[in-house]
This record gives structure tokens, C-alpha cells and sequence, in this order.
């Protein structure tokens, strides 16, 4: 496909712009102008509408087809969230924070408290801020909040944080941004954190340790209260990784069992946009201590009932501009308020049925390494596979020929040759069952005709692309 | 004289003085086509099993840690252009770095060749 710039013809125009009928405004000085002209593309409407109606006809995504890629939550999203979202497009957010502006902005200001409210009151915590803009950004906020009490209490000595090897490859990094130190606790045979380990790794120099539950693995961890009661007991905190939340909403509060941090994301949980299509959002909670040192400003509700933006004094700071990103808020609260606890009760349940589905019709052509129920996805090796000379990135690639997006392949890493998937509760058994006999396929090919998966995929725009040799011979140009 | 091998797939060989460190053809090969080695900075002291480089390759990212304790003397400057090296030969063309002052007591810790095959069929 061409490029807009490939298509541009010297002269040709969109728009004609009408003659000035107002004076010339004085030239700008020479230090202002340009000294070149500008490059842009000169083309008509008509070859701009086509250009970009057709390239969009080349995205995939969750409204064209099936996209169970493991650990991402590839959900439908509503479009009623969409309408929601619309109903503020007019309000700027800086309106909350000029003097008087609150009273302007009760709605939207309502719209973050009452997400933080419910948020609060799904994972068990007393107090939640929506100003981290992803998950990753929700880590590194809630990382430094724990840093943030430690520190009020002179406990100067913790430098560590423990990290599962089965974690989201974000916490690790998240916490060392935060300036600790990482401790990688290993896997044990069960499929969960090996609890000797951490006992061992477990001191009174270590700040927090990070669990993702259910893991990434699919697997629910039973041992999270002990973890945690060993944690407290060294005065470390537990920070929850609640990327996987969609398998326990109404299930399990993290609160309750005794994490004091966790994050939650929107884009995955809350059928917010994703994958192209954010911006995400990556609200925390926090329990007891912690509350005060959440960044600022705030939203509270006065007594009277009408809201206000406060500041915090001890609290870590601003984390992003004015409140998060408001635009997924408002979907997000569309999402919740619509599906009401019932509602969100039935999203685990039907993930966690969809998930164990996959699971049992297609263990019989696939390896599965941990053979236990699953929580909201699962995970496959490719290994039987690798005998013929096919790769999870050849089922991956012949998946897209066939017109679903691949599942994640090669993550987590502690499973060789993975193929991580993900149906969400949104998907029909119809398109599960679509899904499964071209998985079922796939591992036939593998064994009568290899070579149809080594070229895939075949029928898109592009073959196999080099990856090898896009990273390695990079040409990145910046005009 | 030898090579040693850690759990995590590093090799370490003494020679003068110096110890050569690289990792190992079993974690070239699980790692795929290396894409990019981070090299450690010439003068920089590791201790045993602390983080030395890193490594990313079309499926992963990840760290490399020192087989042995010692000062940074000299990096692989090949692999800046060429990381393929170390697929086409991890436990030679494809070493990462060399560090001195090390204390060859802790090779003790380490695996020799034999118990280092026994330990990957283990896996």
C-alpha cells in the first residue's frame, strides 16, 4: 500500500480556503518563519477518505474478530461506554482546579469519586486514586507509596522488593524504577511461587513483595493469606497485581486477604478501550496507612453532599495531570454502573468457564504443563509440536491467516514455547468452538505438513515478516 | 583450563588471570536470535551472581548474571554490530566479557561441563 506522501501530486488540494476579507496582520519576524516550507501530502479529499478508509480496513481488532491474546483482556467494549464518555467531551478538566471551578464540574468530579467508591469496594481497599494513566504506571505509583510510609516511619533499611518469576514483566521493572533492588522468587513444580523460598528471601530489609493472582500462569494462588501474613510479619507491605482481576471480580477481594497495594486495569477489567486504541488507565487502592500518602489532589465529598478537589499534604505528589485519563473513567463507570455486582460476579464466571473450555478441548493436541482448573486463561506449550519442526510463533502466525489474532506466544517465560489464551467472557461458545477446530487443525498440520505453518501466514498484505533482522538492522529515521 | 556453568546458564573460563564469561549454547539456543547484547561498562566490579549484562532477543529480554565476582576488563565490542555472534558461537566467538581480580575459590559454586549437561537433561 502506498504511503499518503506517495500519493501526493504537486498542486492538488482538499480545500480551497476563501480570500482574506479582514487586514493583514503584521508579518512575523524572520526569527519566527519558516525557513523551508513544510512537507505535507497534496491530495484530494477523495484520495484522503480512501487512503485512510483503506488502511483501516487492514486493522484488527476486537470488533472485527476474535482477539484472545493471554494477559491483555481483549473484551468487547460497549458502546453505550462510548456514549457516556462522549456526554464530557466538552468539559476541561482544568475547570476543577481554578477557584470556584468545582462548583462548575460537580458531574465529572461525582464521576471520579463514585469510581473510586466502587473500585474501592471490588478489591477490598479503603481508598483508591484513578491518576496513574496504565498498569505499569499503577505499579510504579503504588511502589511509591509503600516507599512513601516505610520511609515516614525512618525505616530506612528496606531495599528490596520480591518478585515472583511468574509475575507481569512490569513489576519487576516498575519496582526497580522505584529504586529497589529485585529479589526473583522461582516457581515451584505446583505452578505458584515456591513458599520456602520466599520464606527464606523474606527479611526485615525487604519493602514489599509483588504477586500477581490469579498469575500468568491462569492459576490461582491458594497460599495468597499466608504470603501475605509472612510479608506483614517482616513489616514488609503486599502489593497485588490486579491485571488478572477478571477472573475473581466478586470472588475474591485482595483487602480482604491482606494486600495493602494494588492496581487495577481499566483497559483489561473494565472494557475500556486496548491495544491501540487506549489510552489505559491503571487506578490504585490502598488500605489503612497507606490512604494518606495516595498522590494528590483528591476528590472528596463534603458533608453537604457536593464534592471537592483537596490537597494532600503527605501524599507523594501528582502522578498525572489533573485526574487520570477522565475519558476512561467515565467508560469504566458506564461499565460497572450497567453491570451492577451481579453483573460483574457473572464476567468472572463466564471468563473463568470460557477459559476452562479452551482448556479441555484443546489439552488433547496440546501440551499442557500445568494441568490443574484454570482461572481466566491458560497455557500451552507448543512442545509436541517443536517434534515436527513447528514453533508456537507458526501456530501464532497461521492463526492469522485463519482471522483471529494469535494468543500471546512465548510469555510466561517460565513455560517453554507458551501460548497463553484469553476468550474473555464475551465471546460465544459459537466463536470459541471456530477458534478450537482451527487450533485443532493447526497441530494436524503440524504433523502432515509442517512447511503450511513454517509460511504463514499467506493470505494477508504482508508474509513473514524478518524479525530477526527488523531488530537488528534498525533504521529509524526522525525528520 | 575449563569452562564452569552457573544455574542461569552462564560459562566462565579462566585463563591468565582473567575469566572470560558468556552464556551458554543451551541459552543462545533457547533465547533464539539474539538481537541485542548490553554490554557492562569497561572498570565496573560485580560480585558473584549479580546482574553483569543484559541480552534481548526476538522472544525475550534478559539479564545476564557474573559467574564469578572480579573487575569489568575488557567487553565483546563485536557484538554492538554483530549480536548474531553469539548464536553462531556462545561458548566462543560469542563471549560477552572478561573480568580480573577474581577469586577462583568460587568456582567451587559453580558446574563443570559433565554436571552441567546432567543438570540441562534435568530440566
Amino acid at each position: 500500500m502506498e504511503l499518503i506522501f506517495e500519493k501526493s501530486v504537486s498542486g492538488r488540494c482538499g480545500v480551497r480556503v476563501p480570500l482574506s476579507d479582514v487586514p493583514k496582520a503584521p508579518p512575523l519576524s524572520e526569527a519566527l518563519r519558516r525557513q523551508e516550507p513544510v512537507r505535507l501530502p497534496e491530495v484530494s479529499e477523495l484520495d484522503l477518505v480512501r487512503h485512510y478508509t483503506n488502511l483501516s480496513r487492514r486493522n484488527f481488532s476486537v470488533d472485527t474478530n476474535f482477539y484472545p491474546l493471554g494477559s491483555c483482556t481483549m473484551k468487547y467494549n460497549s458502546k453505550v461506554n462510548e456514549d457516556v464518555a462522549a456526554l464530557f467531551a466538552g468539559c476541561h478538566p482544568v475547570l476543577a482546579l481554578l477557584p470556584g471551578g468545582e462548583s462548575l464540574v460537580q458531574g465529572p468530579l461525582s464521576l471520579v469519586h463514585g469510581l473510586e467508591r466502587q473500585l474501592a469496594e471490588i478489591t477490598g481497599m479503603d481508598e483508591v486514586t484513578t491518576q496513574p494513566l496504565a498498569g505499569a504506571h499503577g505499579e510504579m505509583t503504588g511502589i511509591m507509596v509503600i516507599a512513601a510510609y516505610h520511609k515516614a516511619r525512618g525505616d530506612n533499611k528496606r531495599k528490596y522488593v520480591i518478585v515472583p518469576d511468574s509475575s507481569h514483566g512490569t513489576n519487576p521493572a516498575s519496582a526497580a524504577m522505584a529504586g529497589y533492588e529485585i529479589v526473583t522468587v522461582p516457581t515451584a513444580p505446583y505452578g505458584d511461587m515456591d513458599l520456602d523460598l520466599y520464606r527464606k528471601a523474606m527479611n526485615e530489609e525487604v519493602a514489599a513483595v509483588m504477586l500477581t493472582c490469579p498469575n500468568t500462569l491462569g492459576l490461582f494462588n491458594p497460599h495468597i493469606a499466608e504470603i501475605c501474613a509472612i510479608a506483614h510479619e517482616a513489616g514488609a507491605l503486599t502489593y497485588y497485581d490486579g491485571a488478572n482481576l477478571n477472573a475473581i471480580l466478586g470472588k475474591v477481594r485482595p483487602g480482604d486477604v491482606g494486600f495493602d497495594v494494588i492496581h487495577v486495569n481499566l483497559h483489561k477489567t473494565f472494557s475500556t478501550p486496548h491495544g491501540g486504541g487506549g489510552p489505559g488507565s491503571g487506578p490504585i487502592g490502598v488500605r489503612g496507612d497507606l490512604v494518606r500518602y495516595l498522590p494528590t489532589p483528591r476528590v472528596v465529598r463534603r458533608e453537604d453532599g457536593s464534592f471537592a478537589v483537596e490537597d494532600h499534604p503527605e501524599g507523594i505528589g501528582r502522578v498525572s495531570d489533573f485526574f487520570g485519563n477522565f475519558g476512561i473513567m467515565a467508560r469504566a463507570y458506564a461499565y460497572i454502573t450497567m453491570l451492577g455486582r451481579e453483573g460483574l460476579i457473572e464476567v468472572s464466571e463466564h471468563a473463568v468457564l470460557n477459559a476452562n473450555y479452551m482448556m479441555a478441548r484443546l489439552k488433547e493436541e496440546y501440551e499442557l504443563p500445568f494441568d490443574q482448573t484454570c482461572m481466566h486463561e491458560c497455557v500451552f506449550s507448543a512442545s509436541r509440536q517443536v517434534e515436527h519442526g513447528v514453533h508456537a510463533i507458526d501456530v501464532a502466525k497461521y492463526l492469522v491467516d485463519r482471522g483471529f489474532h494469535p494468543p500471546t506466544v512465548y510469555f510466561p517465560l517460565n513455560v517453554k514455547e507458551a501460548i497463553m489464551i484469553e476468550p474473555t467472557e464475551t465471546e460465544s461458545r459459537q466463536t470459541m468452538d471456530a477458534f478450537i477446530e482451527v487450533m485443532l487443525e493447526a497441530a494436524r498440520l503440524a504433523r502432515e505438513n509442517p512447511e503450511r505453518l513454517q509460511e504463514a501466514p499467506v493470505t494477508t498484505p504482508v508474509g513473514r515478516l524478518d524479525e530477526t533482522r527488523a531488530a537488528r538492522a534498525q533504521q529509524v529515521c526522525c525528520e | 583450563m575449563a569452562k564452569f556453568f552457573t544455574k542461569e546458564h552462564e560459562w566462565v573460563e579462566m585463563a591468565g588471570g582473567q575469566a572470560t564469561v558468556g552464556i551458554s549454547e543451551h541459552a543462545a539456543h533457547e533465547l533464539g536470535d539474539i538481537t541485542y547484547v548490553e554490554l557492562p561498562k569497561i572498570g565496573r566490579s560485580v560480585k558473584q551472581f549479580d546482574t553483569l549484562a543484559g541480552i534481548e532477543s526476538v522472544k525475550a529480554a534478559s539479564d545476564i548474571y557474573a559467574p564469578i565476582s572480579g573487575k569489568v576488563v575488557e567487553v565483546n565490542q563485536a557484538l554492538d554490530e554483530a549480536p548474531e555472534l553469539v548464536n553462531q558461537g556462545a561458548e566462543a566467538q560469542g563471549w560477552i566479557c572478561k573480568l580480573e581480580g577474581v577469586d577462583e575459590g568460587e568456582l567451587a559454586s559453580l558446574m563443570d561441563a559433565e554436571t552441567y549437561g546432567t543438570y540441562l537433561r534435568g530440566l
